[in-house]
């Protein structure tokens, strides 16, 4: 295929494959990316959220050219049952600042972006490729990859892996273990058009002011899970996900569940008359620290999702994946500088360096969050709906007295979950999240 | 295809409804995923039926699970679910082929 050797190859064009690869060329090295889809955008699926701090330490001044949507300045969290949310929403004209924090962002648009400035940067990207396997030397180490593009092979003295979740190319090397069905979410997502100004109306918002919605409870049927709805400019993202071994043991469809979340009273006004343009699924690594593989070896890295990079807790993933893919490339650029083998005792600097960041502080950080949330569904199920009734008891004025109502609050959360349970999920919760 | 009804009282669901918004380059004759000859599915192979985001297994008159993945949106869900069972040959699209979204 490409017969010149290369300093580093990329797998995939995603924010973490992108971040590495504009890094590393940045810095004089010669890469060579490789991309499935027809344009380095076109297999990826986010929410989507950029985070504006991951992106600004690679390229600061993204802001003049990169497709953004809206700057969020209103965060809710819903907690749903059937009929009714309990909200709690965050809105601070603080957000309305010169460098804003956080951009809702289409990913198709944004990655293409980012990419162009890959290859500004002097990288050289191949689309259309799939990576079908890594390249060993006899003492095993990797050297390089075989392409589908004729059965091309290229040599480089680093391969970094940011093929994505569902990345076959380091799980087949056995690079790393099978993904199980309980550490990892589907979630399905589709894009709904409406014109700015209706959406602005709706969601109270002036410019390009933008809203997060993150929601919980009766909206996944039990299952570990959550739904959000996004603005963009002149259209809404709305998707719902859930662990995929509980929809295995469940009855519901996927597209059922998000069909079911767009009929919801609290939803359906706010996409009423709306165009839908796509519909998309994709897997999201939910299975936190404990489920991260190992990171690095004798000629390559795993950036991204492919590394579980994801903060399930916050919704957050393209900032670690930038990050990792940076870190991983600044530690690639040293290596070279100082004229050092791509070995795994020298890539051991990729996660010495992200130790001392917020990606590793904050994977160890909610380690047992997964399995918490895994074993606790009233948190998704039964809480939502004490919730929601008691919020109905204490506003609805009918003559019974507020002490009455205090009562019937509690007496509704012990009979829902005894005492002890209550008293035990605090707690199970307080020091999961510690 | 199918016309999947819904448990909890919602009115059907029909996903080619949504697949006809997405755009495809179908790789005609290599389908991406093969599922192995099999007389019983797998309970894993099965759920595959409701689980599919893009509603691409069927059950046939033989009990059999059949696959057409014209419409498959590669988030490899089938592929996890059905690791431990076998049942499935699974591989990307080649270079260019499958799903393109637009918007993502």
């Amino acid at each position: 295929m490409i017969e010149e050797r290369f300093d580093a190859i990329v797998v995939g064009a995603g924010p973490s494959g992108n971040a590495a690869a504009y890094t590393m060329a940045k810095a004089g090295l010669k890469v060579l990316q490789l991309e499935r889809g027809e344009y380095p955008g076109s297999k990826n699926v986010q929410g989507a959220i950029l985070y504006a701090d991951a992106l600004e330490k690679i390229i600061p001044d993204f802001r003049e050219d990169a497709p953004l949507e809206r700057h969020v300045i209103e965060q809710r969290l819903w907690t749903m049952d059937n009929g009714s949310h309990v909200g709690m929403h965050y809105r601070s004209d603080d957000f309305n600042e010169e460098r804003p924090n956080r951009y809702t962002i289409i990913r198709a648009q944004f990655d293409r972006w980012f990419s162009g400035r890959v290859r500004e940067a002097g990288a050289v990207l191949l689309c259309e490729t799939t990576v079908t396997e890594l390249l060993r030397d006899t003492a095993g180490r990797v050297i390089g990859v075989r392409t589908d593009r004729g059965g091309g092979t290229a040599f480089a003295d680093i391969v970094i892996l940011g093929e994505g979740v569902n990345g076959l190319v380091g799980q087949r090397a056995g690079l790393r273990p099978e993904l199980k069905p309980d550490t990892v979410a589907l979630a399905v997502k589709e894009m709904h058009f409406l014109p700015r100004e209706t959406i602005e109306a709706r969601f109270n918002l002036k410019g390009n002011e933008g809203v997060v919605i993150e929601a919980m409870g009766t909206i996944t049927d039990g299952m570990t899970g959550t739904g959000f709805i996004y603005t963009n400019q002149e259209s809404i993202s709305i998707g719902i996900g859930c662990i995929v071994s509980d929809f295995t043991e469940s009855n519901r469809t996927p597209y059922g569940l998000l069909e079911a979340f767009k009929r919801h009273p609290s939803v359906q006004p706010l996409l009423e008359g709306s165009e839908c343009k796509e519909y998309v699924a994709h897997l999201i690594p939910e299975g936190g620290y404990n489920a991260m593989p190992q990171l690095y070896g004798d000629g390559w890295i795993v950036v991204g999702d492919a590394g579980q990079f994801v903060n399930a807790v916050h919704r957050e993933g393209s900032n670690l994946a930038m990050t990792t893919g940076r870190i991983a490339a600044e530690t690639v650029v040293w290596l070279k500088r100082r004229r050092e083998a791509m070995s795994k005792a020298n890539l051991a600097e990729y996660q010495r360096r992200l130790a001392e960041t917020f990606v590793m502080k904050d994977m160890k950080k909610y380690r047992k969050i997964p399995d918490f949330l895994h074993h606790n569904k009233h948190f998704f199920n039964l809480y939502p709906k004490l919730l929601s009734a008691a919020a109905q008891t204490w506003f609805r004025v009918d003559g019974v007295d507020k002490r009455t109502k205090e009562k019937q609050i509690f007496q509704s959360f012990r009979a829902g979950r005894k005492l002890t349970g209550l008293i035990g999920d605090a707690f199970k919760l307080a020091r999961s999240w510690r | 295809m199918m016309n999947i009804g819904e448990a909890g009282g919602t009115a059907p669901v029909k996903v080619e409804e949504r697949l006809f918004q997405n755009r495809y380059m179908v790789d005609a004759g290599r389908p991406h995923i093969r599922i192995r000859p099999h007389e019983t599915p797998s309970k894993a192979l099965l759920a595959m039926t409701r689980l599919c985001p893009a509603g691409c297994y069927s059950v046939n008159d033989r009990g059999q699970v059949e696959a057409v993945v014209d419409g498959c949106v590669e988030c490899g869900t089938c592929r996890v679910v059905t690791a431990q069972t076998g049942e499935l040959e699974w591989n990307y699209p080649r270079g260019g082929f499958g799903v393109l979204f637009k918007f993502g």
